[in-house]
């Protein structure tokens, strides 16, 4: 039986909308749980650009995707959120007036009075190369992830991609695999250069060979892979024997779970009113990209605008017949205590 | 106005204004033209804004600028003519000009 883990509200996204919905919630005395798909905080402000500058945050005229999340990390602080990185939330159940409970591949179990999805495109999930019938091979021979590194020792493992992730793995699955391949369009990496160096001495020792060209169709039956047929830069095609393929194409949004939670959904996006931003199922909250309203604009100032006003609604639902008052973090010293100023 | 033409996969084909200024990504996605997904915004960041640049045309839509080429290791089935089309600024010298539109982003 897996311990479940009781918090006040559980926010589905790490992105800015998510963290500024802890502030505003914290303000309130509502205690978050916060979950991302990403092994870190910042959403596509993490995975998408970083190092892009973002001009209208109000107040501050330029500020990078990494720079942003790391002030709002700051900023939530003092209310202690508690977040799990690499885990999507698969089913958000209602449990009557008790609330929510909220599940994830991973196994946590969370109960909250309140369900926050702050999803934004939806879940980054990697991105399948359209190689006819790769399907056939998914999780049998092609993976797009390494779970298990023992799932491959033996194994003859071609690695398609140039990115970190294909350097990093081919160093790390090399020791193990009986014969590694690293394939990828280019003579050129945008992997750490260090990788990269690693990577053309495992080359030059005879221990493991690069490829150049791209996967154009698969080899084998019943699930397990032989070969793969690749297009070599010259415009010539040749096979790659192998039975485990790995190939890192970066990530990509798909709306994933979300769809299935009972919610109205349109065009992929979650229709909220524009008073609490609260979805066709009271409770269960919707801010950010992947909202949609009569005038939405995708801007992560809005988003910043949907948490305070969700967090009005969260607060009547956790403290229910309870007043409300408005205050503000320039005079109230009841709201200066909880961020630690007074 | 520069007129820009996606042809798909299956060989329809979508004439749509482009504004000088407004990059050829921007003007498919405003114009709803299929297959360009455009995740990440047109910050050079995702690679499924992927075309083909018709032949005729290479030398005026001009050559990939570095950050492009490291993300088209993202794309799937680059070839010579790949470009990403958020990183196509539509002038009035790109007017007609033919782009194909991969049969998957991904």
């Amino acid at each position: 039986m897996t311990d479940v883990i009781t918090t006040d509200a559980v926010i589905i996204g790490a992105g800015p909308c998510g963290l500024f919905a802890v502030f505003e919630l914290g303000l309130l005395d509502i205690r978050c749980h916060v979950i991302d798909i990403l092994d870190r905080p910042g959403g596509q402000c993490a995975e998408l650009y970083p190092e892009k500058p973002i001009y209208d945050i109000p107040a501050l005229p330029v500020v990078t995707g990494a720079d942003l999340t790391q002030r709002l990390l700051e900023q939530i602080k003092p209310f202690h959120p508690e977040f799990h990185y690499n885990h999507m939330v698969t089913g958000v159940k209602k449990l009557g007036d008790a609330g929510f409970e909220v599940e994830t591949d991973g196994g946590l179990v969370f109960r909250s009075k309140v369900v926050v999805i702050a999803a934004g495109g939806g879940s980054f999930q990697p991105k399948k190369p359209p190689i006819p019938g790769i399907e056939a091979y998914e999780n049998s021979s092609v993976f797009y992830s390494v779970k298990k590194m023992e799932a491959l020792r033996g194994k003859d493992v071609l690695i398609v991609g140039g990115g970190d992730s294909a350097l990093d793995w081919t160093i790390n699955l090399q020791p193990i695999a009986k014969s590694l391949t690293l394939l990828h369009r280019r003579d050129d990496f945008r992997a750490a250069p260090d990788s990269v160096k690693k990577m053309r001495e495992l080359v030059a020792a005879g221990k493991m060979s690069f490829k150049l060209g791209q996967v154009t169709g698969l080899k084998g039956e019943h699930g397990v892979l032989s070969a793969a047929t690749v297009k070599g830069n010259d415009g010539q095609s040749f096979d790659i024997a192998c039975n485990a393929m790995l190939p890192f194409f970066g990530l990509t949004m798909k709306l994933g779970p979300v769809a299935e939670w009972g919610l109205n959904l349109h065009e992929n996006l979650i229709p909220v009113d524009t008073e609490k931003f609260e979805t066709s199922v009271e409770g269960i909250f919707a801010i950010g990209d992947i909202n949609t309203y009569p005038g939405k604009l995708k801007l992560i100032l809005s988003g910043f605008h949907e948490a305070a006003l969700m967090a009005q609604k969260a607060f009547r639902l956790k403290n229910p017949g309870e007043r409300l008052m408005f205050q503000y973090t320039t005079s109230s010293s009841s709201l200066q205590k909880k961020l630690g100023v007074s | 106005m520069a007129k820009i033409t996606f042809i798909q996969h299956n060989g329809n084909e979508q004439t749509v204004d482009g504004l000088p200024g407004m990059s050829v990504m921007e003007t498919a996605v405003k114009n709803q033209v299929p297959g360009i997904d455009a995740d990440c915004g047109g910050a050079c960041a995702c690679a499924t804004c992927h075309v083909y640049i018709e032949p005729g045309w290479g030398e005026k839509v001009g050559a990939r600028n570095p950050m492009e080429e490291d993300m088209l290791d993202f794309a799937f089935d680059v070839r010579d003519n790949s470009r990403l089309s958020c990183q196509i600024k539509i002038s009035d010298a790109l007017d007609g000009l033919r782009v194909k539109v991969p049969e998957k982003q991904f």
